[in-house]
């Protein structure tokens, strides 16, 4: 028959046209258009259609001193809590990696975090946080220490935002460590017995090198989702007090749905794209480095 | 075979991506349907339980949404400015989204609506080369809500004058309580300082062009941070409506102005922890050159001019915006726009005569504004929060405050120019 002769033939194109199609609905089409918009002028308080105008929208978001702040932050947001999930995380999957009684429920415990929506937890940080009737303000003033400002002061609100990440994401760290840690293999450790190595050198000269796949492939995911931060940000502080914890994303957002410069917004996540693929390609090319 | 498993994996495929295509395929043929995006406010809470009356008499299926106010505006934007939408009617903000609406064309003109019943200069705020496209639905006025209990207990009477309100924020700041609290959070102060502004003499817009640099704003501007700076609640900065209204109910704050629409929940016994015979409403003091709080439409409904089923919109949108309605919002404690809705009788038995008074007083001398009136609110709006913040953050004291707002006002004039706008 002609039909099953078609399909046949065309078996290995069809069976990942779904998935080919969804790509490129959902993701190849966006990115297209975000950058085509980065080169236009669309706003729509202005009333007029788009009209592509080269680089005129980059140049005004370069000069907009709030991209470049919201610039910083992104880094600085990223690195402050990637960095400490990481040290705490490694730490806690070193701890839990051995059979003791309660570590099935140690380790449920861990994942809650994980599993709450970011509204609600920025909803309930916000609580805690809160200067006049929030709990931490209250423990504070309890052991006879200076209050905080918390997420409501320009001084402090990022390291309490980076406090709710670390929270919510070192038990990924420590899942990810630990299931990396079932994977290494047993001999180095016998063959360091025999030359009686002792504590500190196994852990820091096999224990970690070994890890280290492991490890950067959880910077990977954890920096790409932190540079990428928006929920926590906005359920919290909505980039607030003024400008202090507008991140590009959070900025991004403002610009596209609040004041409707979509031209200027796709310019800023044109800048966020960019970042995070290089940082992907660095990570990517070090972590080829630890496996040779 | 073969061909048979490929089918049958089409089949699953088809079937899984049917649900995609669900929405507009109705089980029964000829009914008519309107989709309807509602505020989460109590008018739109109110308008859900009336809903089906509307269905059984008109026979029209009513699918509604509702939506918290900022997603609504970015919802219809993003559905009208993609030219996808398939919305029929919706509440609209006249002040924050009317002009941009406007420009763009996404509202229908509404020339055979009666709007004899509104106060002229309601309708005037969405009315465009003498087309209006929206009915005011909700009005709210600047409001001082105080605690009685307080004052007497300080032997203050109520503040009438600016003056006469710092002395009394100054006096009640004591004992883990704000003498004085209003939003502080940038862009989300912007409405709550207009008033403010008025009363000292300023205006945030004349004749197109920015003028809240003018010595009298910045006058305001510096009264504003002095006192939330010296006698508000922690973290004012970060603080609107809904970060003051809790710590107000847990009473922690002496006096708090605001919109008056906060009236119904800060006396809900299930929310605040103080008795309402406790709290009083009463007009913003007068400034030194002025007494006009802003009295605003807050809310309007509108129709979309894309709408596919116009008439059955339009009778949907005179029954929401219908008389009978209007009073049963006000039995609810909403503030609406319709006159007849405030001189019907049942309603003024149950008012609380505070509310009365003060929206007689604002109706008479209040400003219909209560931020800058352009395309690009939302961005001004942030650009004048900034010289805001920088005041509470200095307890007024501020020596850059006059040269900020002069940099802020040439931005906003900036964004003017932009969307056309300036000095119009």
């Amino acid at each position: 028959m002609i039909q099953q002769g078609f399909f046949e033939k065309n078996l290995r194109y069809l069976f990942p046209l779904p998935a080919v199609i969804f790509v490129v609905v959902l993701m190849v089409f966006p990115v297209g258009y975000t950058f085509f918009l980065s080169f236009t002028d669309w706003s729509l308080t202005s009333g007029r259609p788009l009209s592509v105008v080269a680089l005129k929208s980059y140049l005004q978001v370069l000069q907009e001193p709030r991209f470049l702040e919201a610039l910083g932050r992104t880094f600085y947001f990223t690195f402050g809590s990637v960095i400490v999930e990481m040290v705490l995380g490694t730490v806690l999957a070193l701890a839990l990696n051995r059979t003791f009684k309660g570590k099935g429920v140690v380790k449920t415990l861990l994942l809650l975090p994980l599993v709450a929506t970011p509204v609600a937890i920025g909803i309930v940080w916000n609580l805690f946080y809160d200067p006049t009737i929030g709990i931490l303000n209250y423990m504070l003033s309890v052991l006879k220490l200076p209050q905080s400002g918390w997420v409501s002061d320009a001084k402090t609100v990022m390291p309490s935002l980076i406090i709710v990440d670390i929270w919510q994401w070192t038990p990924m760290i420590t899942i990810i460590v630990l299931a990396g840690l079932a994977g290494l293999s047993s001999e180095p450790y016998e063959s360091a017995m025999v030359d009686g190595a002792n504590a500190r050198q196994v852990l820091f000269r096999i224990t970690l090198p070994m890890l280290m796949p492991t490890i950067l492939t959880a910077v990977i995911l954890r920096a790409i989702d932190a540079l990428k931060t928006y929920d926590i940000i906005y359920a919290m502080t909505g980039g607030g007090p003024g400008y202090a914890s507008e991140n590009l994303n959070v900025l991004a957002f403002k610009y596209s749905f609040e004041y409707f410069r979509m031209g200027q917004s796709a310019v800023m996540l044109v800048f966020l794209f960019l970042i995070v693929l290089l940082f992907s390609l660095v990570v990517m090319r070090l972590r080829r480095a630890f496996e040779l | 075979m073969k061909k048979r498993n490929v089918l049958v994996v089409m089949l699953v495929l088809v079937g899984l991506v049917m649900p995609m295509f669900a929405q507009g395929t109705s089980d029964q043929a000829p009914k008519q349907e309107i989709r309807v995006l509602l505020a989460n406010h109590p008018y739109g809470e109110l308008l859900k339980t009336k809903i089906p009356e509307f269905e059984a008499k008109t026979g029209i299926k009513v699918n509604y949404e509702s939506l918290q106010e900022s997603q609504l505006t970015n919802k219809l934007t993003t559905e009208f400015a993609t030219k996808s939408s398939t919305v029929d009617v919706f509440m609209t903000r006249p002040l924050q989204e009317g002009l941009m609406f406007i420009k763009n064309g996404w509202y229908e003109g509404l020339d055979k609506y009666d709007f004899s019943d509104y106060p002229a200069n309601s309708v005037d705020i969405g009315r465009k080369n003498n087309v209006a496209y929206i009915v005011p639905l909700v009005t709210e006025w600047q409001v001082l809500y105080y605690r009685k209990d307080l004052l007497k207990k300080a032997g203050l009477s109520v503040p009438t004058t600016f003056a006469e309100l710092e002395a009394a924020a100054k006096a009640l700041n004591k004992d883990g309580v704000a003498g004085f609290a209003s939003r502080g959070k940038g862009a989300a102060a912007v409405t709550q300082l207009s008033s403010y502004v008025y009363n000292y003499g300023g205006r945030y817009l004349e004749n197109g062009k920015a003028v809240f640099d003018s010595p009298e704003a910045i006058d305001a501007i510096r009264y504003y941070g002095k006192l939330l700076g010296n006698y508000g609640p922690q973290g004012v900065t970060s603080m609107s409506w809904e970060n003051v209204m809790p710590v107000f109910q847990a009473g922690k704050v002496a006096m708090w102005t605001d919109a008056s629409v906060f009236y119904g929940q800060i006396v809900d016994p299930a929310k605040t922890s103080i008795p309402a015979s406790d709290i009083g409403v009463a007009q913003l003091p007068r400034g030194p050159k002025g007494d006009s709080p802003f009295i605003v439409v807050s809310w309007g409904m509108a129709m979309s001019s894309a709408s596919k089923n116009k008439s059955a919109a339009q009778q949907f949108l005179d029954w929401a915006t219908s008389k009978e309605l209007a009073v049963e919002g006000m039995l609810s404690n909403i503030t609406m726009a319709r006159d007849s809705a405030w001189a019907n009788a049942e309603v003024r038995k149950i008012m609380n005569p505070g509310l009365v008074e003060t929206q007689a007083h604002a109706a008479k001398n209040g400003y219909p504004y209560d931020r800058p009136f352009m395309s690009s609110v939302g961005q001004a709006r942030d650009l004048i929060g900034e010289v805001i913040i920088e005041s509470i953050n200095t307890k007024g004291t501020s020596t850059k405050l006059a040269a900020l707002a002069q940099e802020k006002a040439k931005a906003v004039d900036e964004l003017l120019k932009t969307d056309g706008e300036y000095g119009l």
